[in-house]
């Protein structure tokens, strides 16, 4: 039995009359890469919210680690403080504290913007910033909210390969919450489904790294997630990823 | 999954996340809040003037400034009083926020508008509305022309730099999509630079409708022949605390129903802003 990052038993969200989240059961494990997928208004980021002690829960049993951060689905980074100032942002000043940060930069590839102002970067870059940000605090539990949502196909599929490679690196758990099928697939060791306020699937992904959209396995699994979305097409889709 | 017991979880280190929570306080709770200052500040009035601290001569009791009103609102001198002084500050707030806000938004708007006004306005703005008492004088005599054009210079500049900021602070991507969509300047202003601008519209207008009840007892000082500052003046005369207690009261009052007034003003004009500022979750 691996030791637990994220338990989570029977818990409930209410929002008016409409349970969000109607009694879900979740665990994951520590290192653990968990995709969220959902539908909009499904709840998965009412979820997220939840376990970054953003929102509450009505009923049930809710344990996270006590070092987590959270990537937003925009950067979120303060526009009166540069670059390194934000990544650093709460962190106790000094030398050591800047050097950190200055490594987390390095390791998203921002080292060369360390002293720029937020709004002179541009969406992707603003968005590895605030993933710097998350990990200079070296959390226990990443939460990422849809954060490569805002960005264009390519810098998406950047980011994918970033998050994917720093994750392996420092194998925090990891909660991402997507509408993305694909990403899903080649990021998560597991994936989630969340539809009427319950988990309708939670497995693991079997696909052999590196994870090619061409591999019969990652079809197959695709199909199946789109199926539990609500997205029912023909086998094959001609758009190469 | 591996089935874990929440026991299990809880001595991995695992701890509950702490949500702030919402404050939420019921209407009547919030309200009950609101007058518990008011209400303290008018029981150490009552207990200073029954135990003698207080004596009549430096300020009435609170029983006495009540029979104070009864008596001036028998004999009509307190409602013509009312009705003449908000008269002089409505009108003087209409032309003075009016101008502000006219000049705010051009200032605001059109990079030449700045350019022309917004150095020639500061340097007005500058000047205490007081210092232009005597001139007033002058110019216009000791005319109702007079309290209301000093209540409309003191009202316009604080409604000026706040129409200038929040037009400014348009949205500007907003602005080329509209433009885009082939709206004309007037049309750009209407539809989004002044509901954009609107919070900042109404935190000058609670500036504004300030400075106008002070800039009324200043023009209402002055050789005044009614109004409260009136009132005022011939209670001075007979040292009348009871009736300067009200004065001064009803002072209070306009600018208590003048930020009440702004806040109705929000909502009924914004209506698309979360209640009480605060913002909605994501789902």
């Amino acid at each position: 039995m691996s030791t637990p990052a994220v338990h989570v038993r029977g818990l409930r969200r209410v929002f008016g009359t409409r349970a969000v989240l109607d009694g879900i059961d979740l665990d994951i494990a520590r290192g653990e890469f968990l995709a969220l997928l959902g539908a909009s208004g499904t709840g998965k980021t009412t979820l997220l919210r939840i376990l970054g002690a953003l929102d509450r829960a009505d009923e049930g049993t809710v344990l996270v680690p006590p070092a987590r951060t959270v990537v937003f689905q925009e950067p979120r980074l303060i526009p009166s403080r540069r670059v390194l100032g934000n990544v650093t942002v709460g962190l106790p000043r000094g030398a050591a504290t800047r050097e950190t940060g200055r490594r987390a930069l390095a390791e998203v590839g921002l080292a060369a913007h360390a002293d720029a102002w937020p709004a002179t970067l541009s969406g992707g870059e603003a968005q590895r910033a605030a993933l710097a940000r998350a990990l200079v605090r070296e959390p226990e539990l990443l939460l990422l909210d849809e954060p490569f949502a805002a960005l264009d196909a390519l810098t998406r599929l950047r980011m994918q390969d970033l998050v994917g490679d720093l994750c392996r690196r420092h194998r925090p758990a990891v909660l991402l919450v997507t509408h993305d099928v694909d990403e899903a697939i080649r990021l998560a060791d597991r994936v989630a489904v969340l539809r009427d306020g319950a988990l309708v699937r939670d497995q693991s992904v079997a696909v052999e790294h590196p994870r090619d959209p061409a591999d019969p396995a990652f079809a197959a699994l695709r199909r199946a997630l789109l199926a539990d979305l609500g997205v029912h097409r023909e086998p094959a889709p001609q758009h190469a990823n | 999954m591996s089935a874990v017991s929440t026991e299990q979880a809880r001595a991995a280190g695992l701890v509950a996340p702490r949500a702030r929570a919402a404050a939420g306080r019921p209407r009547g709770v919030s309200l009950a809040l609101r007058t518990l200052g008011p209400l303290a500040l008018l029981a150490a009035w009552q207990i200073s003037s029954a135990t003698g601290v207080l004596t009549p001569d430096v300020l009435a009791s609170p029983g006495q400034v009540v029979q104070a009103v009864g008596e001036l609102w028998g004999n009509g001198q307190l409602a013509d009083a009312l009705s003449t002084s908000l008269t002089r500050a409505a009108l003087g707030l209409l032309f003075g926020a009016g101008a502000g806000l006219v000049l705010g938004v051009v200032t605001g708007f059109f990079r030449l508008g700045e350019e022309l006004l917004d150095s020639a306005v500061q340097v007005l703005r500058t000047v205490p509305f007081l210092a232009l008492v005597p001139l007033f004088m002058v110019w216009f005599g000791i005319t109702e022309t007079a309290k209301i054009a000093l209540i409309g210079v003191a009202t316009s500049f604080p409604m000026y730099v706040s129409a200038s900021g929040g037009v400014r602070n348009t949205d500007r991507k907003l602005v080329e999509a509209m433009r885009s969509f082939g709206l004309s300047r007037a049309a750009v202003v209407r539809e989004v630079v002044l509901p954009g601008a609107l919070p900042a519209l109404l935190s000058g207008l609670r500036l504004s409708m300030t400075l106008s009840v002070i800039a009324l007892i200043a023009a209402e000082e002055i050789n005044s022949t009614e109004g409260i500052g009136y009132l005022m003046a011939q209670a001075q005369n007979f040292s009348r605390t009871d009736v300067l207690a009200v004065c001064i009261l009803i002072y209070g009052l306009l600018g208590l129903a003048a930020d009440g007034a702004v806040r109705v003003l929000e909502r009924l004009l914004m209506p698309w802003r979360p209640v009480d500022g605060r913002a909605v979750a994501g789902r």
